[in-house]
């Protein structure tokens, strides 16, 4: 098995998107990582039943 | 959902085809009908003296002194509880008002038709800035002022309106957004552009020199007088998007100092309410957070048309007034706002975001999957009777009313 790729990456800066929590990217940034964030939570916050029914609203 | 897609084009129809114009200026009892003696119209949901924040007592207080029911403040604070008084919401007799929103019959009203659907709304004449009604300010300098209101102004203002036979209002509002104005927080371009319009009108009607002065003078003095005149536009606007079966559409938002309500247009005129949020914003010189009333008035009715918050790109001015962060950062406002509505307005364009309509028709099923609540720009009420204005802010329409409404839209299609 060839591990070329695995070096490659591992040696490169690194290119982050962070998707969700966005302390995550916070603690990346204070160490000089570059990242970018996506601002993103789940449908209706997480919440079941809200969820199921905007399925079902079509929104 | 095909039924609530076909739903909410109908509602976007008719919102978009609306057309606003300020026909007149009369005593609220000549044209909202039951509005009867005794009887207090007030901003929000429906509410009682007992829950009643601070300066929407001071209001009340002030009314029933000005409307001859009480012969002082304090005789009116002891007849609001015990019951003198009969408490309705404004929304509920097509009429809105801002702050507390306090509207009695001989108080003068605006009168605007939307001439495409041939419905009226009402609402008072904007008193100006500082110690007023709206927010809360009761004494003599507040009633005097509302006396000239009623006794001079607002028959000069109806008569000037009757001499040119009535103004419409979307241009004013379209030049307005190319002015900076989000006509909440700022209304300095259409204030200009509506006293222009009028002033002539005035001097043909007004025949004693010292009134046309003064009328002349208090318009042009107030930088926001035209909010008052974007709210009843606003109520015209909306007023014949309520009611379609199936639409997930906001007709209403509105805070009466202790809740935020909402209605939706496929679930009739049910208010949707949660604990109202606090302001954040900016204070007056020797005025704190500490002295603020939780968010109040029917102003939000500006938000629920696309102005307001939803503008806050046309107005980077106001960003900073309000304490919503830097003046580059407003566009970002207004593109969450477009998160959360069906459309946009290509009449009310913003040139910084070239062009684009302001987000127009807010989805409660939007709100509900996005987790973004409409931002709302807003002034803030010292929480003491008497007072009046602290400062400016934004704030936030609670999650809660729109998944009560959400609940309330699936129960009602049968969706479970």
């Amino acid at each position: 098995m060839k591990n070329e790729e695995p070096t490659e990456l591992l040696s490169s800066s690194l290119k982050i998107v962070n998707i969700g929590l966005e302390s995550f990217s916070q603690d990346l940034q204070k160490q000089g990582v570059s990242v970018i964030h996506v601002d993103w939570s789940p449908p209706a916050g997480g919440n079941v039943k809200l969820a199921n029914l905007l399925s079902k609203l079509g929104s | 959902m095909k039924q609530i897609e076909q739903a909410n084009n109908r509602a976007l129809e008719r919102l978009l085809a609306a057309t606003p114009v300020l026909v007149d200026v009369v005593p609220a009892q000549e044209v909202i009908s039951n509005l009867k003696d005794r009887m207090i119209l007030h901003a929000g949901p429906p509410i009682g003296w007992d829950r009643m924040c601070g300066p929407m007592r001071g209001a009340v207080a002030g009314i029933a002194v000005f409307e001859g029911w009480a012969s002082d403040l304090k005789v009116a604070e002891q007849m609001a509880s015990d019951d003198a008084f009969d408490f309705q919401p404004n929304h509920h007799f097509n009429a809105v008002g801002p702050m507390t929103g306090i509207t009695t019959r001989s108080q003068p009203v605006m009168v605007v038709e939307n001439t495409a659907f041939g419905n009226k709304a009402y609402c008072a004449i904007n008193e100006g800035l500082g110690k007023v009604m709206r927010f809360g300010g009761n004494d003599r300098e507040v009633i005097n002022r509302l006396r000239w209101l009623r006794d001079s102004f607002g028959p000069a203002f109806g008569s000037a309106l009757r001499h040119i036979e009535g103004l419409p209002l979307k241009d004013i509002v379209a030049r307005g957004l190319t002015m900076g104005d989000e006509m909440h927080q700022r209304n300095v371009g259409c204030s200009s552009l509506f006293l222009r319009a009028l002033a002539p009108a005035l001097a043909e009607t007004v025949a004693d020199r010292t009134e046309l002065s003064k009328a002349l003078t208090f318009m042009g003095g107030n930088d926001q007088f035209f909010l008052n005149v974007a709210m009843v536009l606003g109520k015209a606007i909306m007023d014949p998007v309520r009611d379609i079966e199936g639409s997930s559409v906001v007709t209403a938002m509105s805070r009466n100092g202790t809740e935020f309500g909402i209605r939706v247009s496929g679930t009739g005129d049910t208010w949707f309410t949660a604990p109202v949020e606090m302001p954040e914003g900016l204070y007056f010189p020797g005025f704190t957070a500490e002295d603020a009333n939780p968010d109040m008035g029917d102003s939000t009715i500006v938000e629920t048309i696309g102005l307001g918050g939803f503008a806050m790109a046309a107005a980077p001015a106001v960003a900073g007034f309000v304490g919503a962060g830097e003046a580059s950062e407003a566009a970002l406002t207004t593109r969450a706002m477009s998160e959360i509505t069906i459309s946009e307005n290509p009449e009310w364009t913003i040139p910084s975001l070239n062009y684009t309509g302001v987000p127009t028709g807010i989805d409660i099923r939007r709100v509900v999957e996005t987790g973004i609540v409409p931002t709302i720009n807003t002034g803030i009420a010292h929480r003491k009777p008497g007072v009046g204005q602290v400062g400016a802010g934004v704030v936030k329409a609670p999650m809660a009313c729109f998944e009560k409404a959400l609940l309330a839209l699936a129960e009602r299609l049968g969706v479970s």
